[in-house]
């Protein structure tokens, strides 16, 4: 008898841990296994139940439910409970899924260098470097990190780069809001990353990877320090490759990668010029591949089944799958990963299930906090980079956050121009002192002063932000703000409201 | 947490000071010892890593995690980011106004799927309420 429970970060948020301490008090002889997290939020804590009739789920479990849990015969899969899922892969949230990148995530003990076979990686050290980038070149693979810049290319430039040292730097510093598939498959299933990494590096001649986490997931920091101690110990790292993890420091913009560089280097997280790449000249001024996480976790699928495997998936040039997180407002919320191409409609109605509050949506932003809000009108876009750039948005890492009718999209507006001004570098000067100016603008439109001209002056501002920023921050900024006064003029005051239903 | 060690601080500084890049993974070490870094050690960083002192203070106050004060006992961030905003995170915030807790904005803790997120010290909550904060700070 073998019960899964969580160690994921969320699963924990909700009382994992003690479901796990009331369990182990009534039966201390019982197998526990942490695994990572389904991704099926809504039912978390989900435990796990395995016995000889197979592996069975309860859902979501708090600490009160464990009385009535035991009465049921939770231990033996007992199935009279209000709780009870059956087979977690039978679910219908479960089922329409195409999990690739995180098939392992949440199904075995996340720790266990056991159970994680390192196949890929067999098969890497039997290719040459150029023969491992053309299978990521031939996959289709983009960055995931919200770039989507195609990842062959980029391990190309960095193998073409003669040098005597060479880095691998994992992108993770997950600021996005409504982004968390970084944490959970770095808690669920760190092997994957590693083994990632470690591909990444035969690629492209690396000897010395840093994965560099943002200090808000001291959870996830935890795991994969500890996954790769084992990864030490397993033999797997420490021959001509090794691995570091390194924190971050609530810096949003430690998530662009020349920031991160810098920081990286133990410096103020300030963007770089570009040129050079950082593939040319990088961390510490060599040749580093630096990439996203969920990246980096794809390489082992597309090395033991193939690039044609992967690239098979997916709809246009936005090949293989996108792990969509749909979040915020929203009945289920959760991690699905889906070949590229379904649509926002279908994801936000048919597997979202509407809003949690029951009301009706207004919007989603997608993309993170630097991605455009989309009006209903546009909800029959295809998720792929392509569709979603001709409606004027931006899939970026996949995130989804939904919002009620209860939102108001000037303060979200608003709130656009202020995390901007937090979060600024301070290096350029549309993002710096334009994200202050704007917060003022939309502040006066709010408060009808001089609005016309305050509306010309914002769209003025936006202009120059967009097209004289040094990076995506200040550059994209300009997207969550102008699409809200583009589709939503009634909550700037600029129409009258309409009557609530 | 211990109080402010100029000794001891420098043990730490010292044991990290030649790793690549050194600056950050000392500035977290004394923080997670002493719960801030104490401003008058700045020309000590500076020196054990061969910095200017500008450099250390730069990058002292660039990053919102430093502090240059010790917190209180309990330390509370509140996620300020869209979804949680769109769970009514800032009712949380609304809520809890008190002097003896060290509260700091964070935005997102990766707990997106199950908002409002809040972090008390070094865990993090889920679906917070009003009253589900009442019941954890007390």
């Amino acid at each position: 008898m073998k019960i899964y429970i969580p160690h994921d970060t969320s699963s924990l948020s909700l009382g994992a841990d003690e479901v796990l301490a009331a369990i182990t008090a009534k039966y201390p002889d019982i197998e526990i296994i942490r695994n990572g997290s389904r991704g099926l939020y809504w039912l978390e804590s989900l435990i796990e139940v395995e016995t000889d009739k197979g592996r069975v789920g309860y859902g979501p479990v708090s600490i009160d439910d464990i009385p009535s849990l035991f009465e049921a015969g939770f231990p033996e899969g007992g199935s009279m409970h209000p709780l009870y899922l059956g087979k977690v892969e039978e679910l219908e949230a479960f089922k329409r899924q195409n999990r690739l990148t995180f098939a392992n995530c949440g199904v075995s003990d996340a720790l266990s260098t056991e159970d994680y076979k390192f196949e890929a990686l067999e098969k890497a050290l039997k290719l040459s470097p150029q023969d491992i980038v053309n299978a990521v070149k031939d996959s289709g693979l983009r960055g995931r990190g919200g770039a989507a810049f195609p990842t062959g290319i980029k391990w190309q430039t960095v193998l073409d780069t003669k040098s005597e040292k060479k880095y691998i730097v994992c992108n993770a510093d997950e600021g996005d809001s409504g982004t968390f598939a970084d944490r959970m498959i770095m808690e669920g299933d760190p092997y994957c990353l590693i083994e990632g990494m470690m591909i990444a590096a035969r690629a492209v001649e690396a000897s010395q990877g840093y994965i560099y986490l943002r200090s808000e997931y001291p959870n996830t920091a935890k795991i994969l320090q500890q996954a790769i101690d084992n990864a030490y110990e397993a033999g797997h790292l420490g021959k001509g490759f090794d691995l570091e993890i390194r924190m971050g420091a609530g810096s949003y913009i430690c998530g662009e990668e020349t920031a991160l560089l810098e920081s990286l280097e133990g410096k103020r997280g300030m963007i770089r010029y570009r040129p050079p790449l950082p593939a040319i000249e990088g961390l510490f001024g060599k040749p580093t591949a630096l990439n996203n996480v969920i990246t980096l976790a794809s390489i082992p699928f597309i090395l033991a089944q193939g690039a044609k495997a992967y690239q098979n998936h997916g709809a246009g040039k936005s090949k293989g799958t996108l792990t969509i997180q749909l979040c915020g407002n929203v009945k289920y919320p959760g991690l699905y990963e889906m070949d590229f191409g379904v649509s926002l409609k279908e994801l936000l109605y048919g597997i979202g299930g509407g809003t949690a509050t029951g009301r009706p949506i207004k919007t989603v932003q997608c993309g993170g906090p630097l991605g455009a809000y989309l009006h209903e009108s546009q909800f029959d876009t295809p998720m792929t980079y392509e569709d979603f750039a001709k409606a004027g948005a931006m899939l970026g890492h996949g995130g989804v956050v939904v919002f009620d009718d209860s939102v108001d999209m000037a303060q979200q507006a608003r709130y656009a121009m202020e995390f901007c001004s937090i979060e600024s570098c301070g290096k350029c000067t549309p993002c710096r002192i334009g994200s202050t100016r704007g917060v003022e603008v939309i502040d006066k439109i709010i408060s009808n002063v001089e609005r016309d001209q305050n509306l010309e002056l914002l769209e003025d501002l936006c202009e120059v932000m967009t097209d004289g920023s040094l990076c995506a921050m200040g550059g994209l900024t300009p997207a969550p703000v102008l699409s809200a006064l583009k589709y939503f003029p009634e909550d700037f005051g600029l129409l009258p409201k309409k009557k609530a239903a | 947490m211990t109080n402010w060690n100029a000794e001891a601080a420098q043990k730490i500084v010292q044991g990290k000071a030649n790793l690549p890049g050194a600056l950050l993974p000392v500035l977290h070490a004394l923080q997670a010892e002493f719960g801030y870094i104490n401003p008058d050690f700045v020309p000590e960083i500076a020196k054990a890593l061969n910095l200017s002192r500008a450099d250390v203070h730069g990058v002292l106050s660039f990053y919102h995690d430093f502090r240059d004060k010790p917190p209180s006992e309990r330390v509370i961030k509140i996620c300020r980011a869209e979804a949680c905003q769109a769970m009514g995170a800032s009712k949380l915030e609304d809520h809890i106004k008190r002097s003896d807790v060290t509260l700091e904005p964070v935005y997102c803790l990766g707990n997106c799927a199950c908002g409002p997120a809040v972090m008390i010290d070094d865990k993090t909550y889920g679906r917070v309420t009003p009253e589900k904060l009442e019941e954890l700070l007390s």
